[in-house]
């Protein structure tokens, strides 16, 4: 049984969504999807500064068996990636909702956000074979 | 591992047990207006016997030349020992399998190729091979975009002495996914880019610089300079060499400061026959910090669930079959057969033998210029150091002098006129260890006789 923190938002991709006292969004992967992709060997985490429209991919998770891409559920400006990742990938696998956090962006306002659920949703979604 | 075709039964079954009804019902997502039903310009089957006697008169039309043609593809000897080995039942398929229990030889046979590579080109890692020299140069262009994330402009920078073939399918590969390849100019009394036609490309947003050692002209480029103008300049150093030449000359990973960032090439040389023109082998190494922009697998050894050594797959997640568009190459995962036989080459040759193989053509290309640099109306284009070919001028264009030969049993070298006009009457000539003096000797009087017979006309 995976964690599904109740404070997050979630996305149907298995991305999660946390906003920050500053208003920035910091984006990782789910307990669940990181338990399907197996130990990770590498992330590609995006640069400060790049632009992002809802639903680019932002970021590249790669285990041994596949390499996934990481969709941003809201439109903005890439604040930082997370620097640790390079080294330590395996940070999702021990931490997903924490030091496995992959980028921080600031919204642009603009250009909508994907459709986000709450954790209970997520749940019902992963239930449902999502 | 044996391969065996499925049987109409196992065929039946498989269908059975997914509830499809015959084959065509897997390709039902594909519209019918995409679907091709017959293929007009390619000819019926044949059968063994017809396919034999074509291959056997093909084969026959080529005849048994005396050869100096080199320009990308080498003769060289191939021991014995390494067809029959490769055409034994357990390699002698170009399919990689993917289950690592079944397929410990081929996996042990790609580890110690890349081993091999590696070793050669002085460079962290190598893939498990492409599809061709040509391709791996435009694969190395497309990974040089990929992996320099800083530079914006896709702009490859590629000098006119890298192989004109290879420049073309670059373009070809690269064309619609964005790259631009500008190409430099090169000197034409040396025979080789010279560091001033990157003068005005300084400061501005490279990508990479593509240094081909030797060069298409069998010249030695000053690798060592390019390869600090491009640091300098923050662009990216593609490598494109000649695998024999490394047995002697300072390997990739040694250039500049630093040394290039990807090293390609085609292995053809390795035990791989000319074969009307393939199919060869490409190679790629590159540093450790750009492996995951690598197109291709890579395999790795490991323990077994008992502590066993073993190989396993351990780098293939951006291949197509995983990535479809978003693969790193949507050419080819390797050229399993003729990789094998590059390996068996290596292996049999060893480091001094194959540096005994890159001296006897440093040889023979020197024999082969002092005799026919010696006759009437024929000089050496270029001085400096080369490696097993050189561009010599005529005094004459080239084209009937080649045909002239041509009809002797000898081919006498590439014609550089098309591609290099601003040359003159320019021919490309090789001479790899497999040429002894008797035949330069053949080729010169042939030669002069022709010369001197066109001159009395």
């Amino acid at each position: 049984m995976s964690q599904i923190p109740a404070d997050l938002r979630y996305t149907k991709s298995h991305e999660w969504l946390r906003t920050l006292p500053d208003g920035s969004v910091e984006i990782g992967i789910t307990d669940h999807a990181q338990q399907s992709l197996g130990d990770l060997v590498f992330v590609e985490v995006p640069e400060a500064g790049r632009r992002l429209a809802t639903g680019d991919a932002c970021a590249v998770v790669e285990s041994v068996k596949a390499a996934s891409d990481v969709y941003s559920p809201v439109a903005g400006e890439v604040t930082a990636g997370n620097p640790q990742l390079t080294s330590q990938p395996d940070l999702i696998n021990r931490d997903p909702y924490g030091e496995g956090w992959i980028l921080r962006l600031k919204p642009s306002g603009s250009g909508g956000a994907a459709e986000t659920l709450d954790a209970a949703a997520y749940e019902a979604a992963i239930a449902a074979g999502g | 591992m044996p391969y065996i075709p499925h049987t109409p039964e196992d065929v039946r079954a498989m269908l059975e047990r997914i509830g499809a009804g015959a084959i065509d019902d897997l390709f039902d997502e594909i519209p019918p207006a995409l679907r091709v039903d017959a293929l007009p310009g390619v000819p019926d089957a044949l059968g063994e016997m017809e396919v034999a006697r074509l291959t056997a008169e093909r084969a026959a039309a080529d005849g048994n030349p005396l050869n100096f043609i080199g320009a990308g593809a080498y003769e060289h000897h191939i021991p014995a020992p390494v067809w029959a080995l490769v055409t034994r039942g357990e390699i002698y398929s170009a399919y990689t399998p993917y289950q690592a229990e079944a397929s410990q030889g081929t996996l042990q046979t790609m580890y110690e190729y890349q081993s091999m590579i590696a070793g050669l080109t002085a460079m962290d890692v190598s893939n498990a091979s492409l599809y061709d020299g040509a391709s791996a140069l435009a694969e190395a262009c497309l990974m040089a975009v990929r992996a320099h994330r800083r530079s914006k402009s896709a702009r490859i920078l590629m000098p006119t002495t890298v192989n004109p073939a290879w420049r073309q399918v670059t373009r070809v590969i690269t064309h619609g996914q964005g790259l631009v390849i500008e190409e430099l100019p090169y000197c034409t009394e040396e025979g080789r880019t010279i560091p001033e036609a990157l003068a005005r490309h300084a400061g501005s947003d490279v990508t990479a610089l593509v240094i081909q050692q030797p060069n298409f002209f069998g010249q030695l480029e000053d690798v060592d300079a390019l390869t600090r103008w491009a640091r300098a300049n923050g662009a990216l150093v593609i490598a494109a060499v000649n695998p024999v030449a490394l047995a002697v000359l300072q390997p990739p990973g040694a250039w500049g400061d630093g040394g290039a960032d990807i090293a390609c090439g085609d292995a053809q040389p390795f035990g791989v026959p000319l074969s009307s023109g393939g199919p060869y082998v490409g190679f790629m190494a590159c540093r450790m910090e750009h492996v995951r922009q690598m197109p291709g697998r890579i395999a790795g050894r490991t323990v077994d669930a008992e502590g066993k050594r073993g190989f396993t797959l351990t780098l293939q997640a951006r291949e197509q079959h995983i990535r479809r568009a978003k693969a790193t190459s949507n050419i080819c995962t390797n050229q399993g057969l003729l990789m094998s036989a590059a390996t068996i080459y290596l292996a049999l040759l060893g480091p001094a033998g194959l540096e005994r193989v890159a001296r006897a053509c440093l040889a023979r290309t020197r024999d082969l210029v002092d005799a026919l640099g010696k006759l009437p109306g024929v000089r050496a284009a270029f001085e400096g150091p080369r490696f097993h070919e050189a561009v010599l001028t005529l005094d004459r264009p080239v084209a009937p002098v080649l045909e002239a030969l041509a009809r002797e049993g000898i081919v006498g070298g590439f014609d550089l006129s098309r591609d290099y006009p601003e040359l003159g009457h320019a021919l490309l000539a090789c001479a790899t260890e497999t040429r002894t003096r008797a035949d330069i000797e053949t080729y010169a009087r042939a030669l002069g006789r022709e010369l001197s017979r066109a001159a009395a006309a």
